[in-house]
């Protein structure tokens, strides 16, 4: 009876990515903390949140971030994506160049790539940011990595880390499809809460679950409207 | 001459201008004089003449290296300067200049007020100049040096004004020269009158710089010669000429933007290369250029191109011409691609590559592209965004991370079997202990890339405690007879 009330409710709350509040119906600016700063679960997870399209992404890294933590790799995002590729040194260059893509329409989506907390990146400039996104509906992804989540404009702020993966379903000894750890823990328009996410590749979309191990998984923490701030 | 002079002035080793000085270069019998100041020239001193005799005729002479490159150079760059005056303006010999004004001169209402400018704009870079305007090179060349000054010379009047100037006006060899003297020919009419017939055989095997017939016939314009300038003539130029030197070009650039718009539309034409010259007082060019991606006229986006690199530009002094022009042009025809009118996508990224373009230089800004080869590094190339999107081959088949080092980094790797896979590893002084794993996928080196010696590598996808996925590799195996122990690597992570 338990575990079937446990089953009920996570076929409630499975929900797809595009029902998630403020990642794709409200929330064009959003902020992605990496719990890891060499795991690349971040990537993943904000891939999963734009979905395949067959318009470019803008992706813009500054130089410690394609240092430290790779640069992202197109034989493994997939043949069907096209990138644009924008390696800037400062943080401040990033942030101009992910303003000027956020102008541009026919992207489908702008990321930004930043290291620890530079002094360029502040409230300001991540409210321009989303001012930006919001005037020209293009989603923007500002993944930050070594950072503090400090004050910002963003309308979603993610933490996210990588989970051991599904059991593959031929080898037992191999990984399988990638799950994390998501935690919303400031959002404009939903409410705050932490899932499981894994990629739905074949109807490419973000499965978000409760976690198992949670067993508070319905209290609500929070409520609707919280401001992004703070 | 007066260049060495600035120069002199400039670090303040300037010699009393009533010092004879001379500058000097090395001839077959030691030094000769290659220019004189003026007290030098009234002490009798005459160019070409060797240092040793004319130090006999003024012992207080002071003479100076002349740095020949180096006015080659400067005259290079007057060549560019003048430029504001006529499109077209080539070097003639190793002191002079030719502009090409046909249809310009009225801009400067007419040749007198067009010549007076430039001899003052000269005069302000502290240089002299002889001026002449004639209907011929031969001739301008001749009334330049031998005539009035600042001599005009009208289509009809050309054998009238050279007549009576000497024979070494016509751009003559030495050995002709002599010829001519020793015949008594002393003017340039007394050649004129010699019959066409007798002049022709005389001179029939000397070539053009030592036959007088075939110089005079290009003074006076029986013979064609054009003057070609080396850069061809952009066909979309504009400028703007201010009337006092500024610091600061940022007020005139939309101006000059709708200009050229407004002329690439007329033609039909949208611009890929933009370049913006400023020429400054002190007679120098400097230039900024920009990109775009695909052709364009729209004023708002070419002016945004030099929005954050007009600081680039290098004022000096100020400057007080700006010429803005499309260097490489292509057809563009009006297009509409919508009816509801909206902004159209590929447009908006077109110009998007060429903000950031202008911005960060055009290796900032890439596209990746796969590539066939099973290297992961190989597999994937980039080009430059600016160049337009590239087709891309199939993937790979096998899974690859989404994000890939730079440069593999080297970890230190506890394992059970030497070719199986790793239990833990140790990357940037932290411990990871392995819970699954995958593989391993072998990559052989590609031998017509590689060099010899180059070792396989064993790929293996990892998952480690905390739940993040790596792809490392064994370098080489045991006993492959290719250097020591294997070396372990970290590559690439995946989602």
């Amino acid at each position: 009876m338990d575990s079937l009330c446990v089953q009920a409710l996570r076929q409630k709350l499975r929900i797809s990515a595009r029902e998630v509040p403020g990642t794709l119906r409200h929330g064009l600016s959003s902020e992605v903390f990496a719990a890891n700063a060499a795991d690349a679960g971040v990537t993943g997870f904000v891939l999963a949140c734009i979905g395949s399209n067959a318009h470019p992404i803008l992706w813009v890294q500054d130089r410690l971030s394609g240092k430290e933590a790779g640069r992202p790799y197109l034989p493994g995002l997939g043949a069907k994506r096209s990138i644009l590729r924008v390696d800037v040194t400062r943080p401040a260059d990033v942030l101009w160049a992910m303003e000027n893509g956020l102008r541009c329409k026919g992207l489908s989506a702008v990321i930004g790539e930043i290291w620890g907390d530079p002094p360029a990146l502040s409230f300001t400039a991540t409210k321009r940011l989303t001012i930006r996104a919001e005037a020209g509906q293009v989603p923007c992804w500002l993944i930050r990595r070594g950072a503090t989540a400090d004050l910002s404009g963003a309308r979603d702020r993610w933490r996210v880390a990588s989970l051991p993966s599904a059991p593959h379903p031929y080898d037992p000894q191999a990984p399988g499809d990638p799950r994390w750890h998501a935690e919303l823990f400031r959002s404009r328009q939903s409410r705050p809460g932490e899932w499981m996410a894994r990629y739905d590749g074949a109807a490419d979309r973000l499965d978000l679950s409760a976690p198992f191990r949670d067993g508070a998984l319905a209290e609500g923490h929070g409520t609707d409207g919280q401001r992004a701030a703070g | 001459m007066e260049r060495w002079q600035r120069v002199m002035e400039r670090t303040g080793n300037a010699p009393p201008d009533d010092l004879p000085t001379v500058l000097a270069t090395e001839g077959a019998h030691g030094p000769v004089i290659h220019a004189a100041n003026r007290p030098a020239r009234l002490n009798g001193i005459r160019t070409g003449a060797r240092v040793v005799d004319m130090r006999a005729l003024c012992p207080e002479l002071q003479v100076e290296y002349a740095d020949v490159a180096g006015d080659q150079a400067a005259l290079e760059r007057l060549k560019i300067w003048a430029r504001r005056w006529c499109p077209w303006s080539v070097r003639d010999g190793a002191d002079g200049l030719v502009l090409e004004t046909t249809g310009s001169d009225h801009l400067w209402g007419g040749e007198a007020a067009m010549l007076a400018d430039i001899e003052a704009r000269f005069s302000l870079l502290g240089l002299t100049v002889q001026l002449a305007a004639a209907p011929t090179w031969g001739a301008a060349w001749a009334l330049a040096r031998y005539g009035r000054v600042r001599a005009i010379c009208p289509p009809d009047e050309i054998a009238q004004q050279l007549g009576p100037l000497p024979v070494s006006a016509l751009r003559l060899e030495a050995d002709t020269l002599l010829l001519l003297r020793r015949l008594g020919l002393k003017t340039i009419a007394a050649v004129a009158e010699v019959p066409r017939l007798s002049l022709t055989r005389r001179f029939a095997r000397t070539d053009l710089p030592g036959n007088p017939r075939l110089r005079l016939d290009q003074a006076l314009g029986r013979l064609a010669e054009p003057v070609s300038s080396v850069e061809a003539l952009p066909r979309f130029r504009v400028q703007s000429r201010l009337a006092e030197p500024i610091q600061d070009p940022t007020p005139y650039l939309a101006g000059l933007c709708e200009d050229l718009c407004a002329r690439l539309t007329k033609a039909g034409f949208g611009c890929r290369r933009l370049h913006l010259a400023v020429y400054r007082t002190d007679g120098e060019v400097s230039v900024l250029e920009a990109a775009t991606s695909a052709p364009s006229r729209d004023a708002g986006h070419l002016r945004r191109l030099f929005d954050d690199r007009i600081d680039r530009i290098n004022p000096g002094f100020g400057f007080d011409l700006i010429t803005l022009e499309a260097g490489a042009v292509e057809k563009l025809d009006i297009v509409q691609t919508r009816l509801d009118g909206a902004a159209e996508g590929d447009l908006e990224l077109a110009r998007l590559v060429d903000r950031l373009t202008a911005r960060f230089g055009a290796r900032s800004i890439s596209r990746p592209l796969m590539r066939e080869s099973h290297v992961p590094e190989r597999a994937e190339g980039r080009i430059s965004a600016i160049a337009g999107a590239p087709v891309m081959p199939a993937g790979p088949a096998r899974e690859r991370p989404v994000r890939l080092l730079d440069h593999p980094e080297e970890v230190r790797v506890l394992y059970a079997v030497p070719e199986g896979p790793p239990v833990q590893f140790i990357w940037r002084r932290q411990t990871h202990r392995i819970t699954r794993y995958a593989g391993p996928e072998r990559i052989a080196p590609e031998w017509w890339h590689d060099r010899p010696g180059t070792r396989l590598r064993d790929y293996f996808k990892v998952e480690v405690e905390l739940g993040s996925r790596f792809w490392l590799y064994r370098e080489g195996l045991h006993d492959d007879g290719r250097g020591g122990n294997p070396r372990w690597f970290l590559h690439g992570m995946f989602a």
